[in-house]
């Protein structure tokens, strides 16, 4: 079987692969297996075919006539977290987040393979609620409906949720209480800066963001605010199609990028602010996203090139607050400091590349010890969608994070991005650490940290 | 594809998950780090231990079925493509530290243990391995043993095969065999040891080691040196070692691959300097200061352009970024990065690195070389596009000269990456016809049918040497 030039019928899936895989980034791949290390599902398997080398080896196949794409493939592309901790560890800068996406959307096309639940849940999620924030404000009303009105308690009290699959039971108990107004509608969309104005941001809310954590979205304001930033809230601006193009919706992700990138540009603003590492991100990729695109090149390069993350904006351009624990609220006994620990966005880290600014701000809190946590720049497993599709490698390596969470002994446990939030609220949840210790977004501790007056509530 | 018997008794070694045969795993066994090299295996198996290798290899050798043994397939030669089928044995399941002896300073190693973390753990220890090649992020010691890896730090403290003191290893017949042990001393027969590591997986399969352990300096120290005429770095590397001082780390940036560097990590790198000098000695504190200022005061006198001497661990670090982007810079410019690694003697650097100039201007390719100058162990490089054939027949054609330079000037083909695929037909330019016969023998006497990783080493036909006639 020397010989791997064999000729290997195309089926219409190979021939879409051949046709959307770039094959400069296929070339690219050198095979020197830097990346594999870095890669969380290769490290739990120790499977070739689970690193990134190995799927671009087989995507390369694929696309030279070796292997026709069988079910395996399939399962392999969606196997990878996509948290493309790869890259940096790249020395030929290979572009493995867009070939894996061109992969994940060939097949798409063809995939017949989900679980019900699956099916019913892309359906509703990709084409009825994530492109439409007033649907996404409904879901929230429809969410905090069965949380208040004690549809919850009936629900799990007569074990009706056993009939859910356990990644969405796991999930439905440390869901936050959603919220029937957004950020828009409790605040407004235009807020001063506090003293000379440096730079107006536009704040990118966020759709799971928005109606999840709305008060997040508050908390980045005022800090914003606070930091000498005037903030604006377009309203129409919709969900930043993340989700939709790491699970081979490109088309749909485009859409909502052409919409996003003209609200923005109408809204004049210097700065576009993320809070969430998964959003951020492919903010930034909108420049990749619409590349073949000749009438939204330009305006797609406009809009990646002005997003930043906020803890990035605030250490690089605000004015900064002070910000101090408040003696009186201490969790703990007097003696012992509030230790807090970080567990990186991959999004945040390996595609904004931004892994320093959060850390500085911590570092800055008064009365706090920060405590570096092991493997804090490893996925913990969330990676969008993935603990929902993919529940048993999820679960493997939240087991190993928690691991590393357990030994920090932090008090704090604080993120940068809405999915390894509920990721770490699970977590922390499932191992039975609740009494000791909370999950909470980096922004919203901050806030609370503001020193006295310096809030605006 | 193996015959379904033959399928059936590996099952039954190994159990049911861990032989595959599926497209998938097929694919991505088909390569290494090598560029260009590709061949499918008929089978992939992950052995738990000693025991399962040995009955894996019964099997193999009762049906004439080809073993290729590796860890993480980062090897430079194509060590570990299949090229004549067979099973690739992948050693990532025995990766356990089975013991590290305080007392006699010795580590003992499952074979697929990663290199990185054995090295973290005994320095948690207050012990030193000093072998770092490359790729220890990724690679496994007894992917090290196999190429006889080497390093930043040979020059001072050796290659692998100067910290393995003892293996056990399965023969092709399936037998297993121990060799050394936690000795210092031993000359009980020929040293299997030794002809064990470097011998590529065409001997046996690796699946102990027992390690050497050193205790670690205590005291580091970074330099930077820059020259615009590259005879005077090299009379540099000379003087150094003339005056008795052996640096722990002694690299070297020609002036393409300094080029290259700068444009990528935008250090402000003076673009005319012919060559930079990274230096860096350890030990203890009073004769580390002693060296470093002995070494600069030997820069000065060989008119360095200019010296920096780090002050701080951060200095240091910075001053090794030229050198540590290298390969990164390289690697972005073109789709394909050929890494060759002629070695000549240490007196001899200048000279390969003008041939390699003059040769790469021949053919019209770009070749950037950086490398270990301590040594003499030298990382030609060229960037190119393996679509393009035309390019790639002058790459090779230019190596093929360069490897000729090399053993004019007294080096060899390969000082670290090892022969594998992609040297085996220069092999005897480097060891003659009768060396090539007397290790052949060896090969037969260990494996009479060459069932253990078959194509490698031997050429089946070595490659006519070029006459470089320019007077």
């Amino acid at each position: 079987m020397a010989d791997v030039s064999l000729q290997t019928r195309l089926n219409p899936l190979a021939e879409k692969l051949k046709l959307r895989l770039d094959e400069d980034q296929l070339m690219n791949c050198m095979r020197c297996g830097f990346c594999l290390p870095a890669c969380p599902t290769f490290r739990e398997t120790g499977i070739e075919a689970e690193s990134p080398r190995g799927r671009i080896a087989l995507m390369k196949a694929v696309a030279d006539g070796i292997m026709s794409p069988d079910e395996v493939f399939e399962e392999q592309m969606n196997h990878c977290l996509g948290c493309r901790a790869c890259e940096p560890a790249c020395p030929a800068d290979v572009k493995y987040g867009q070939l894996i996406e061109q992969a994940r959307d060939a097949i798409e096309d063809h995939t017949e393979q989900h679980r019900w639940w699956v099916k019913l849940a892309r359906g509703a999620a990709f084409e009825l609620m994530f492109p439409n924030q007033n649907r996404m404000r409904w879901l929230g009303k429809g969410i905090r409906f069965y949380q208040k009105s004690g549809l919850r308690t009936l629900a799990r009290g007569i074990g009706v949720m056993k009939l859910l699959p356990k990644p969405m039971r796991d999930m439905e108990k440390i869901m936050p209480d959603a919220s029937s107004h957004g950020v828009v509608e409790q605040i407004g969309t235009r807020h001063p800066a506090k003293g000379e104005k440096i730079a107006t941001v536009g704040l990118f809310r966020g759709c799971i963001m928005d109606v999840l954590f709305t008060e997040t979205n508050i908390h980045t304001v005022e800090l914003l605010m606070e930091a000498g930033f005037e903030v604006v809230i377009p309203d129409t601006q919709n969900c930043c199609g993340a989700l939709h193009a790491h699970s081979g919706e490109a088309e749909g992700a485009r859409a909502l990028a052409r919409r996003n990138i003209q609200v923005f540009k109408d809204a004049g603003v210097d700065y576009i602010i993320s809070n969430a590492g998964g959003c951020g991100a492919i903010l930034t990729e909108y420049d990749h996203l619409l590349h073949e695109d000749p009438e939204w090149k330009e305006g797609a390069a406009w809009f990646a090139e002005r997003v930043l993350d906020c803890s990035d904006l605030l250490v690089r351009y605000g004015r900064l607050p002070g910000f101090s624990e408040d003696e009186s609220k201490k969790p703990v006994k007097d003696s012992e400091p509030v230790r807090i620990t970080y567990q990186d966005s991959c999004h945040l880290r390996n595609v904004m590349r931004s892994s320093d600014a959060p850390r500085r701000l911590m570092r800055q809190v008064a009365g706090v010890e920060y405590v570096e946590m092991m493997e804090a720049d490893r996925c913990c497993g969330s990676a969008g969608i993935y603990n929902l599709v993919q529940p048993e490698m999820a679960g493997q390596i939240l087991d190993h994070k928690m691991e590393h969470v357990k030994t920090t002994e932090a008090h704090y446990l604080l993120t940068s991005n809405p999915g390894c939030l509920l990721q770490m609220k699970n977590g922390i949840e499932q191992h039975g650490l609740s009494d000791r210790m909370k999950a909470v977004h980096i922004v919203d501790f901050l806030h609370e940290r503001m020193c006295s007056g310096c809030g605006s509530k | 594809m193996l015959q379904e018997d033959v399928k059936r008794e590996l099952r039954s070694i190994v159990g049911n998950e861990d032989y595959k045969d599926d497209m998938q795993s097929l694919v991505t066994h088909s390569y290494d780090g090598t560029p260009m090299l590709q061949s499918l295996p008929d089978g992939v198996i992950y052995p738990a231990d000693t025991r399962e290798v040995s009955e894996v290899m019964k099997v193999l050798n009762r049906y004439r079925i080809p073993l290729i043994s590796r860890g993480s397939g980062t090897n430079l030669c194509g060590g570990t493509v299949p090229v004549q089928g067979g099973v690739v044995m992948v050693m990532h399941r025995m990766n356990r530290i089975l013991e590290v002896d305080l007392e006699n300073l010795t580590a003992t190693v499952q074979p697929g243990l990663n290199t990185k973390q054995f090295i973290t753990h005994v320095e948690g220890l207050g012990l030193f391995y000093p072998p770092d090649p490359g790729s220890m992020a990724v690679s496994t010691i007894g992917g090290n043993i196999a190429e006889c890896s080497g390093g930043l730090r040979g020059l001072k403290y050796g290659t692998t095969k100067d910290y393995v003191i003892g293996l056990e290893a399965v023969l092709a017949s399936g037998e297993i065999i121990r060799t050394g042990g936690k000795l210092m001393k031993d000359v009980a027969g020929y040293d299997l040891t030794k002809l064990l590591v470097g011998s590529e997986g065409t001997l046996a399969v690796i699946t102990e080691a027992t390690l050497k352990l050193i205790p670690p300096p205590r005291y580091k120290k970074t330099m930077l040196a820059m020259y615009k005429d590259i005879y005077g770095a090299a009379r540099t590397v000379s003087k150094i070692i003339e005056n008795r001082i052996i640096p722990a780390t002694l690299e070297f940036l020609d002036n393409p691959t300094i080029r290259v560097v700068d444009d990528f990590a935008k250090l402000g790198l003076p673009r005319d300097m012919e060559a930079i000098l990274l230096i860096e000695q350890d030990g203890d504190m009073e004769s580390v200061e002693r060296d470093i200022a002995s070494i600069e005061m030997i820069c000065h006198s060989e008119n360095a352009a200019q010296v920096s001497v780090a002050e701080s661990a951060e200095e240091a670090l910075k001053l090794m970024t030229a050198r540590r982007s290298a390969f990164t810079a390289l690697a972005r410019l073109r789709p394909t990065t050929i890494l060759e690694d002629a070695t000549v003697p240490r007196s001899k650097i200048a000279d390969m690195v003008l041939e390699i100039n003059r040769i790469a201007q021949k053919f019209q390719v770009q070749i950037c070389t950086f490398g270990h100058a301590g040594d003499g162990n030298l990382h030609p490089t060229a960037t190119t596009d393996a679509r393009d054939q035309e390019e790639i027949h002058r790459v090779e054609a230019a190596f093929e000269e360069i490897f000729e330079a090399a053993i004019k000037l007294g080096g060899t083909i390969t000082g670290e990456h090892g022969v594998g695929l992609v040297k085996a037909p220069f092999l005897e330019w480097k060891v003659g016809s009768a060396g090539i016969e007397m290790m052949k023998a060896i090969k037969q006497g260990f494996d009479p049918l060459n069932l253990l990783n078959p194509g490698k080493m031997f050429a089946k036909e070595s490659r006519k040497r070029v006459v470089i006639d320019r007077g």
